[in-house]
């Protein structure tokens, strides 16, 4: 039996009660194996490019000498992307990475607005926790066993890692028409399908259509790539 | 036409009426976003917040009876959502979130913690001094404490810090020094997630490891030299161990005793309100860093100098952690 993904839901003075889908654990590695490869990336490239400009060789080892200046110029800086790549950019882009982005979730507080300064900071202290033994273990065990799936460092900051949802409206280019057999969601997926017309694959569209047409009462039987496109649009009275 | 045939036509031509208002969502939505970024500053957007606010809200209710199973709700959803927080956190702008934290959360953390800065300071105390006098009446039991070069070192009548510099220049010695520091200290506050066992732990042993080797290397005739090494840097750095202690202890007590709400919700408005202390004591051990590195282990530093900048700097701590030092900026 499946659970039902949890909500953040916050009361609201319309009676209407703001809804945000909680993130999941799968979402959150989902994340974070995006972040970390972009941070190892980055911290890794800066490594490579500044020894070997300090170097004036090829070798990325450190020399002899001048071991203050290397430290400076090639370790630190790569450290420190690394090291604080979460505290950074989770200031600076409020409660979201660019693998929090890629992944379609972001922190919020539990009131749904964007967390503190004092909060995003609290909980990537407790990455300390989360991270141990290994990859994580603590943080996932947190996040499969609580409620709200969160791991300890979102319990101590009050946040919750939630999906970002829509961020552009559907493509809703005409109103439903009277005596259409398209309901509005029929209407959605037609008018993405011919949106995302060119860019799909003939057989693909073709068979996507086929399966449309019959579905909302049209003629679903084979016809050529532009028969059933007009089709579509008929159904769409565009 | 059946009754059932009504309402499905009824249901439709509402549903196709709600779909129409699409570009007036779209407008709101926009209108939401540039408040929330502070990047609109028209006293008119403003105003219209909150009928986009209710036209949101009646469309939304609207939606998830009519249309549950689409992107459009979906979307109603988000811009609903958008809106709500637009209109009730406003702008989010980083500079005054940090300086918010610093001026005004950090010195009320302080405040609340005081009986618990006061234990942890006790603690550590009274582990330094036994740690002092454990090794003083037992020499042999130093091993326990230091490591045998240090010992060694000791033992040939100087400091391990003697010649530092000779073998680590300046900024690697600080970064290594306030790296270190720092995880000692967050570890010291996530410790008190063991309902503060691990946090009473880690001051005790402290304590008592600088006891221990102050009292080793009195015996040996070097305990000016180790006070004078500590000065600049040791006072800012204790106060951070025991503010570190403090808040792990508060996170401890409200897992030990939370009262009348359940032990998450206790734990999680203790961490919540005790870990923005945290970041202070980074930012405080990242200056005792830079000294350790550069004042500390340069011969050129006279005592009075070292005691001069070791005060100094804690009486900066002292202003940061009760608010004076930032709050400049509201003075009016």
């Amino acid at each position: 039996m499946s659970r039902a993904a949890p909500e953040l839901t916050v009361d609201s003075v319309t009676g209407i009660d703001v809804s945000l889908a909680v993130a999941g654990p799968g979402a959150r590695a989902y994340a974070f194996i995006i972040d970390w490869h972009i941070r190892l990336v980055v911290a890794l490239a800066w490594y490579v490019s500044a020894a070997l400009l300090y170097n004036g060789h090829l070798s990325l080892l450190a020399p002899d000498t001048a071991q203050g200046r290397w430290f400076g110029l090639v370790l630190l800086p790569a450290a420190a992307i690394y090291f604080l790549y979460h505290w950074v950019l989770e200031l600076a882009m409020r409660g979201r990475t660019p693998g929090k982005r890629m992944a379609g979730v972001q922190i919020v507080a539990r009131d749904g607005s964007a967390p503190t300064a004092g909060a995003l900071l609290s909980r990537n202290v407790f990455r300390l926790i989360d991270c141990l033994p290994v990859a994580y273990g603590v943080g996932l065990i947190a996040v499969a066993f609580t409620d709200e799936q969160v791991r300890i460092g979102d319990m101590a900051a009050g946040t919750l890692l939630v999906y970002e949802r829509l961020s552009a409206a559907p493509a809703i280019a005409g109103a439903l028409l009277p005596g259409s057999p398209l309901d509005a969601a029929g209407l959605e997926l037609v008018q993405e399908l011919l949106a995302r017309w060119s860019a799909l694959e003939a057989a693909a569209r073709s068979r996507l259509a086929q399966q449309l047409l019959a579905r909302y009462g049209g003629d679903g039987s084979v016809a050529p790539d532009t028969a059933l496109r007009s089709r579509l649009e008929r159904l769409t009275g565009t | 036409m059946s009754p059932s045939g009504n309402d499905a036509a009824r249901r439709r031509a509402l549903a196709a009426s709600l779909l129409e208002r699409a570009p007036l969502w779209r407008a709101a939505d926009q209108r939401a976003r540039r408040l929330a970024r502070a990047v609109s500053d028209d006293a008119e957007d403003a105003a219209r917040l909150a009928d986009d606010y209710r036209l949101l809200a009646h469309d939304l209710a609207r939606a998830r009876t009519l249309i549950p199973q689409t992107r459009t709700r979906e979307y109603l959803e988000a811009a609903y959502a958008r809106a709500h927080a637009a209109l009730y956190h406003g702008a989010w702008h980083l500079g005054s979130e940090l300086l918010k934290l610093f001026r005004d959360e950090v010195p009320a953390v302080v405040r609340w913690l005081a009986p618990y800065i006061v234990w942890s300071t006790a603690i550590f105390v009274v582990t330094l001094l036994a740690g002092f006098a454990l090794v003083h009446r037992y020499p042999e039991l130093i091993a326990l404490f230091a490591s045998p070069d240090l010992i060694a070192s000791v033992e040939h009548g100087h400091l391990w810090t003697q010649g530092l510099l000779n073998i680590v220049p300046s900024a690697v010695l600080s970064v290594q020094i306030l790296a270190n520091n720092i995880v000692v200290s967050l570890i010291a506050y996530c410790a008190g997630f063991l309902f503060g066992l691990g946090t009473l732990y880690i001051l005790g042993l402290n304590g008592l490891m600088l006891g221990a080797v102050f009292a080793f290397v009195s015996q040996h005739g070097l305990a000016a030299q180790l006070f004078a090494f500590l000065a600049p840097h040791g006072f800012v750095e204790l106060s951070v161990m025991c503010l570190s202690g403090a808040a792990g202890a508060a996170v401890g007590d409200a897992l030990i005793r939370p009262g009348h709400a359940t032990r998450t919700e206790s734990f999680r408005t203790a961490a919540l309100r005790s870990g923005k202390l945290l970041i202070a004591c980074a930012v405080l051990l990242v200056g005792s860093g830079v000294l350790e590195g550069y004042v500390s282990p340069d011969p050129r530093f006279s005592l009075t100098a070292r005691l001069g900048i070791g005060i100094g700097y804690w009486l900066v701590m002292v202003a940061l952690l009760s608010g004076r030092l930032l709050r400049w900026p509201t003075a009016s």
